[in-house]
């Protein structure tokens, strides 16, 4: 019948292409390194770049606001040091701590500093010595934004507490407009849009809004937004998609993701200036970073850079710990996480800026090499 | 000669009871031993049997013990939890605070509004349509047009829920927003339509999901329902159109009737389907900080995204066994929603 033949020929076709698809797809090349990346390797080498001692694979887990850098700073280590890979698995802070003190992994990764009930298991698992909170990867938070007419914002904290929680509900605001003269912004409700899954980035800004503006912003800090207005979004990407779909938006987003997206970010006031989001302003940022202590566990007091009013500094920083053990490791495992760190601080910074992090400046990176030199 | 028998009594007549020829005893006459009827008994009890017979009954006791572990399991895990609670676990409808273990809040008035509204919403847009297909594909659609019809409703069963949620948020959401905000703009004065606690632009509103959950639920309503209606008595369909009935009248007294009480136990398993949806509703509703006001255009979490958006940190036993207390809440209103379907089913077919 004449639909059949039909029915044939077209069953015949889709499955020839469907076939030559398959084929076809496994065409391309396994090395998706990619060859730009190569010329930061080759750069200039660090003197404890060449130590490429230890065992050959690391085993890390943590939080998922590294989890590009990491995988940035692997494969650089890959090309310095050939055969040494880290398995980094992004399953939260919470999660790679836990695995770090029960010894399933070499090193966690954390949005936050040990805790005190922590610090003791740690220095168990470390047997005997404690563990060091040593912040590698700093990423900036933006706070982008979808305001028709609008292609440039100047906030502070205390506008942005008031935002977050309720109290500013117009872009034409007084307390806006005092900050963007010359800028008229339109008479529309404010959307403010947070991450609604439980999250270190939302950790950071409450931290922040509570330390640059105490009077405004009175609901604490933690994983879960706390601030009572505004609307939530399953993680980063979420949050961009929100922003976007949503007039008269603003949310807080790491700097990578606003990047990627071309979403405009806001420019934060907090007494010394409107700062832009740039490499400079937040380099700036990690140099005047305090440390709690003074020794080799360099946990820092984000506090005092939270509440800065310092001019040129981009105060709404992020910064993720490699936690290690100071001593107790095996011979290997201590030569490998040393080596793994130090290239990371030097060669790997090469390409952080174009993922949405900042390269480390040299005094910090100073301290830090000290602190990873000691490790026994 | 005659015989001459002994008169003994006064009347003149023989005493039976001396008469020595006969028993006249009343005696019970003997019932024969009745034969069983029963094929099975005494008969030879074969392997083959006992094996079957024990594999089913041991099916349908697994299925009742699983059922039974999860719901202890739910149960065991929950108690610590709601123990440990400062608020009322049915009546507090805000944020839930979870990050101190020992005086933690969480309630699920919010959770239980939410899910019951998009589900129910979901199910009123589907059940029409759903009925409309499957009313086609039985009795009007030619036989070459139905087969491959009804495999394309069947085809959208197999879409994975995420795609659904991707889908709709990204896709459908700007698709619809022209519609949303006339609704909101012009139809204000119903509650249903009155702006909620989640921008009506955004997209990421009860209006939203509940479509997209239409649209999951639609394959399994059409599904059983036209399975149902394909087993109208031919009789019946012969007897109306004889008499004259339309095509409408036909499906109108014959399909209908028979096949209501299948069509309303699809829709319980599609609402089944629509209280327990997990990913495709986390996507797509946004968190909400405001209370929830019964608008289309609220939006919140539903017992299921709750659960599925703090999986991740799950590392304490104490903040686990809370949100796996809403999750017993859940499996407890499943249990009644579908034990409901069934009573009406059950109530249909007796009448």
């Amino acid at each position: 019948m004449k639909l059949n033949s039909i029915g044939k020929a077209f069953g015949t076709t889709l499955s020839v292409a469907a076939l030559a698809a398959l084929t076809l797809s496994a065409c391309g090349s396994d090395n998706n390194a990619g060859t730009s990346s190569s010329s930061a390797a080759s750069g200039t080498a660090s003197s404890s770049s060449a130590d490429c001692a230890g065992k050959n694979s690391l085993t890390a887990e943590g939080s998922t606001a590294q989890q590009n850098a990491i995988a940035e700073f692997n494969k650089v280590w890959g090309q310095v040091c050939s055969g040494k890979t880290l398995a980094y698995n992004p399953t939260g802070s919470g999660a790679g701590v836990d695995q770090f003190l029960a010894k399933q992994v070499d090193f966690a990764g954390s949005d936050s500093a040990l805790k005190d009930d922590q610090v003791a298991k740690a220095a168990d698992r470390c047997g005997g010595g404690e563990a060091w909170n040593l912040p590698l990867v700093f990423g900036p938070v933006a706070l982008a934004f979808n305001v028709e007419g609008a292609d440039k914002l100047v906030v502070n904290g205390d506008v942005l507490a008031k935002i977050f929680s309720g109290q500013i509900k117009k872009w034409n605001d007084p307390a806006i407009a005092g900050l963007n003269s010359g800028a008229t912004l339109p008479d529309a409700d404010i959307k403010p849009i947070y991450r609604s899954d439980s999250s270190g980035t939302t950790d950071n800004f409450q931290k922040y809004l509570g330390a640059a503006a105490p009077q405004a912003w009175t609901k604490g800090a933690g994983k879960e937004f706390q601030g009572g207005a505004g609307e939530g979004a399953q993680k980063s990407a979420g949050v961009v998609q929100a922003i976007q779909a949503t007039p008269g938006s603003i949310g807080y987003v790491e700097k990578g993701f606003a990047q990627q997206a071309g979403l405009k970010v806001a420019q934060i006031d907090s007494g010394g200036g409107a700062v832009e989001l740039t490499d400079e302003s937040t380099q700036k940022a990690v140099d005047t970073a305090k440390f709690k202590g003074e020794g080799n566990d360099l946990a820092l007091d984000l506090d005092a850079l939270y509440a800065s009013k310092e001019a040129g500094v981009y105060p709404l920083m992020l910064a993720t710990y490699e936690i290690v053990c100071s001593k107790g490791y095996d011979a290997d495992t201590a030569a490998a996480v040393k080596s793994f760190l130090t290239v990371s601080a030097n060669e790997g910074q090469a390409n952080l800026s174009a993922a949405g992090y900042v390269p480390l400046p040299d005094a910090f990176k100073e301290r830090l090499l000290k602190s990873v030199d000691a490790i026994a | 000669m005659t015989d001459r028998l002994d008169v003994t009594d006064a009347s003149g007549l023989p005493n039976p009871g001396d008469a020595g020829s006969g028993e006249v005893i009343a005696s019970p006459f003997p019932e024969p031993t009745p034969i069983s009827t029963d094929p099975s008994k005494g008969a030879k009890v074969r392997i083959g049997d006992r094996v079957f017979r024990t594999l089913a009954e041991g099916s349908g006791i697994l299925i009742v013990v699983i059922i039974a572990a999860i719901g202890g399991f739910l149960l065991w895990r929950a108690i610590p939890a709601l123990a440990r609670n400062e608020q009322n676990f049915f009546l507090y409808s805000g944020n839930w605070v979870t990050t101190d273990t020992s005086a933690m809040q969480f309630g699920i008035l919010d959770l239980l509004q939410v899910t019951v509204f998009v589900s129910v919403f979901a199910l009123l847009l589907a059940m029409p349509v759903a009925l409309g297909i499957a009313i086609f594909l039985t009795q009007y659609a030619p036989r070459r047009v139905a087969a491959p019809l009804a495999y394309m409703v069947d085809l959208l069963a197999a879409v994975p829920s995420i795609i659904y949620g991707v889908w709709g948020l990204y896709v459908l959401a700007p698709v619809i927003k022209p519609l949303a905000m006339w609704l909101n703009q012009n139809l204000n004065w119903l509650f249903l339509f009155q702006t909620g606690n989640a921008s009506v632009a955004g997209g990421g509103t009860i209006f939203t999901a509940g479509i997209v959950l239409a649209v999951m639920i639609l394959p399994i309503i059409t599904a059983v329902t036209r399975e149902v209606f394909v087993q109208t008595p031919r009789g019946h369909i012969e007897a109306a159109l004889a008499l004259g009935a339309t095509r409408w009248e036909v499906v109108k007294t014959t399909v209908l009737p028979f096949g209501l009480s299948g069509y309303i136990s699809g829709a319980m398993l599609g609402l089944g389907r629509a209280l327990g949806e997990t990913i495709a509703l986390l996507i797509i509703l946004r968190g909400t900080q405001q209370a929830f006001g019964w608008s289309l255009f609220d939006a919140g979490y539903t017992f299921a995204s709750k659960i599925a958006a703090a999986a991740s940190e799950f590392n304490d036993q104490y903040k686990a066994g809370a949100y796996i207390a809403a999750g017993l809440v859940l499996f407890i209103l499943t249990f009644i929603v579908n034990s409901l379907a069934r009573a009406a089913v059950a109530g249909r077919s007796k009448s």
